[in-house]
């Protein structure tokens, strides 16, 4: 419960933060660079004199929204595979489940790292530069974790097909699609709520990670991961810089990653011990 | 252990091998940028010439006969050569690798090390105060990305109390019991936040492991027949948990190595993963491609090595 609240009121800083902290995120200002927390930069300011609380509570709505749209993507590919594969059952069901098993042995992180630096310059010439790296980190995030949804609601639509009530429906008439969508779905859904929250946690901590190295998104678009990256030569001069940074990408991963938890145990009352 | 099971799992190796080739090479194959681009843009250069160059390294050719050489090359270990480093990228490789290789198994040992005590303690006495420390602990172990405890102990160890060196360094100079003092002190923190960030998701596996172990009937005619609890625990309860363990240990390596890959250009171990990314940085295509294949095979091998594992210590899937 407390993470929740914790949570929410950094989702509140950051949608309504700007509003109120009406410093700008790129204005240069080397008088000021690289000074310690005061009331005038509550975080600090960068190597370039920027405030680095205007720069987190905008890169904040990046990185969440990555971590958000991300979890979507491998929720809905998720869904619809082990849909298609729960339903259809034989030789369909045991190719889809290979290319699961398949993905899931995949190195992912390269992976990830390999597809963004093939296609990332393309994607920026037509997407625009932000577009283009938001698209393709969703993407590929997404598209890289859609497996273990896949799993489970295959295994959930597998048990609940053989019920009752579903038989009632396909005695009645119902398309498969039907069976699916209005009544195996909606009792299948509680352990993808589950897989999809950690999800998300796993996205931010990928997307940080991506732009940590450098390879995420561009100097101007501050996520955490990007702040991080540039507050690591300052270690030494403006260590809080850093903290700042990661301790927003901590805060963020620890709090989704226990509500997660917290949903496991009031979803899925099978593991609870 | 049969022979059948080992040449089964050994078969079943073969499809996920060609599987992620196969992967590998769409991507390369679908991603924009052609070789010989700056070619066709560079005026001195005949469209004739540029038309022979192409026809001479096969990229017209179609899709599969395109994806047969690769793969044949691939396996040969002709990986090209690498424009940044003026060598070829197998014995670039082969000259990282083993920095990468020590690192992830410190650091996998490590966890081990750490994950399974507390693992076994916090899951016979659930929710007791040292359960639930263990638990916390182990969730902000998880949710702390490993570049910033890097960068955390960095801030420690190195620049304020000056104890740890912050480059990892192949060539010390330095010989006999000082060589390995050196080489042990510059292992410390990437082990540590490889191992730890590892250690930390393995300590929930172990203690659920052992959860759903310690209530079986089993355990509890070992108890009534007067074994005492310790004897019962280390004997009866942890071998039999430790069988998903082993698993899970393999099932997570495609995780630690892309933990490896920061872990490494944070510490800049001079490994495969900080290659990759040097490679990317600098636009390095045929390393890219090569340290991200070899990466593909050595999971592929640890999840072997797992099977092979999980049919020595478990004999009910042995014959299945």
């Amino acid at each position: 419960m407390a993470s929740a609240v914790v949570l929410l009121l950094m989702v509140v800083a950051i949608m309504l933060g700007p509003l109120v902290w009406r410093l700008p995120i790129n204005e240069i200002d080397f008088t000021a660079k690289l000074e310690g927390p005061s009331w005038a930069h509550p975080f600090g300011t960068d190597d370039l004199g920027q405030d680095v609380l205007a720069r987190l509570m905008y890169g904040g709505r990046i990185s969440l929204a990555v971590g958000l749209c991300a979890m979507l993507v491998a929720a809905i590919v998720g869904v619809l595979v082990g849909a298609i594969a729960g339903m259809s059952r034989g030789s369909v069901d045991a190719a889809l489940m290979w290319l699961a098993d398949l993905c899931l042995s995949l190195p992912q992180f390269p992976l990830l790292l390999l597809v963004i630096y093939l296609f990332r310059d393309s994607l920026k010439s037509i997407l625009g530069p932000e577009g283009g790296v938001f698209a393709i980190i969703v993407v590929v995030i997404g598209g890289l974790r859609w497996m273990q949804v896949a799993r489970l609601v295959r295994a959930q639509i597998l048990s609940i097909r053989e019920k009752e009530f579903v038989e009632a429906a396909r005695a009645l008439g119902a398309s498969k699609v039907r069976q699916v969508v209005r009544h195996i779905l909606p009792n299948a859904l509680g352990p993808v709520i589950v897989a999809g929250t950690i999800d998300v946690a796993a996205a931010i901590i990928q997307e940080s990670t991506l732009s940590f190295l450098g390879l995420g998104f561009p100097p101007d678009i501050p996520t955490w991961g990007r702040v991080l990256y540039d507050a690591k030569d300052y270690l030494d001069i403006a260590p809080y810089w850093a903290l700042f940074a990661g301790a927003a990408i901590f805060i963020a991963v620890l709090t989704i990653n226990y509500i997660g938890d917290g949903l496991r145990d009031a979803l899925d009352p099978r593991r609870v011990l | 252990m049969s022979r059948q099971y080992l040449i089964r799992r050994l078969l079943i190796m073969i499809p996920s091998l060609l599987g992620i080739s196969l992967i590998l090479f769409s991507v390369l194959a679908l991603a924009p940028g052609d070789p010989f681009g700056e070619l066709a843009s560079n005026p001195a250069i005949p469209p004739e010439v540029a038309a022979a160059l192409r026809a001479k390294f096969g990229l017209d050719d179609p899709v599969w006969t395109r994806y047969l050489h690769w793969i044949n090359a691939m396996f040969h270990g002709d990986w090209g050569f690498s424009f940044n480093s003026r060598m070829d990228v197998d014995t670039l490789i082969m000259q990282r690798l083993p920095t990468t290789l020590i690192v992830i198994g410190a650091a996998q040992f490590l966890a081990i090390v750490v994950a399974l005590p507390v693992g076994v303690l916090a899951a016979t006495k659930p929710y007791s105060v040292f359960d639930q420390v263990a638990n916390t602990l182990a969730f902000m172990g998880f949710s702390l990305p490993t570049f910033f405890t890097g960068l955390l102990l960095i801030l420690l160890f190195s620049v304020k109390l000056e104890w740890l060196p912050i480059v990892y360094r192949a060539d010390l100079n330095a010989t006999g019991a000082q060589w390995y003092w050196e080489q042990f002190k510059q292992m410390i923190m990437p082990v540590t936040v490889l191992g730890l960030f590892q250690g930390a998701s393995l300590v929930r596996y172990v203690r659920s492991a052992v959860l759903d172990v310690i209530k079986l009937d089993y355990v509890t005619t070992a108890r009534s027949k007067g074994i005492g609890e310790r004897a019962v625990i280390m004997k009866h309860v942890v071998r039999t948990a430790l069988i998903p363990v082993v698993t899970l240990v393999a099932l997570q390596l495609p995780i630690v190595f892309g933990g490896a890959i920061v872990t490494e250009q944070i510490f800049r171990v001079p490994g495969i993963g900080s290659l990759l990314i040097a490679s990317m940085l600098s636009n390095d295509t045929p390393v890219v491609m090569a340290v991200t294949f070899v990466i593909s095979i050595l999971v592929v091998l640890f999840n072997f090595i797992a099977d092979i594992l999980y049919g020595w210590l478990d004999p009910r899937i042995a014959y299945r």
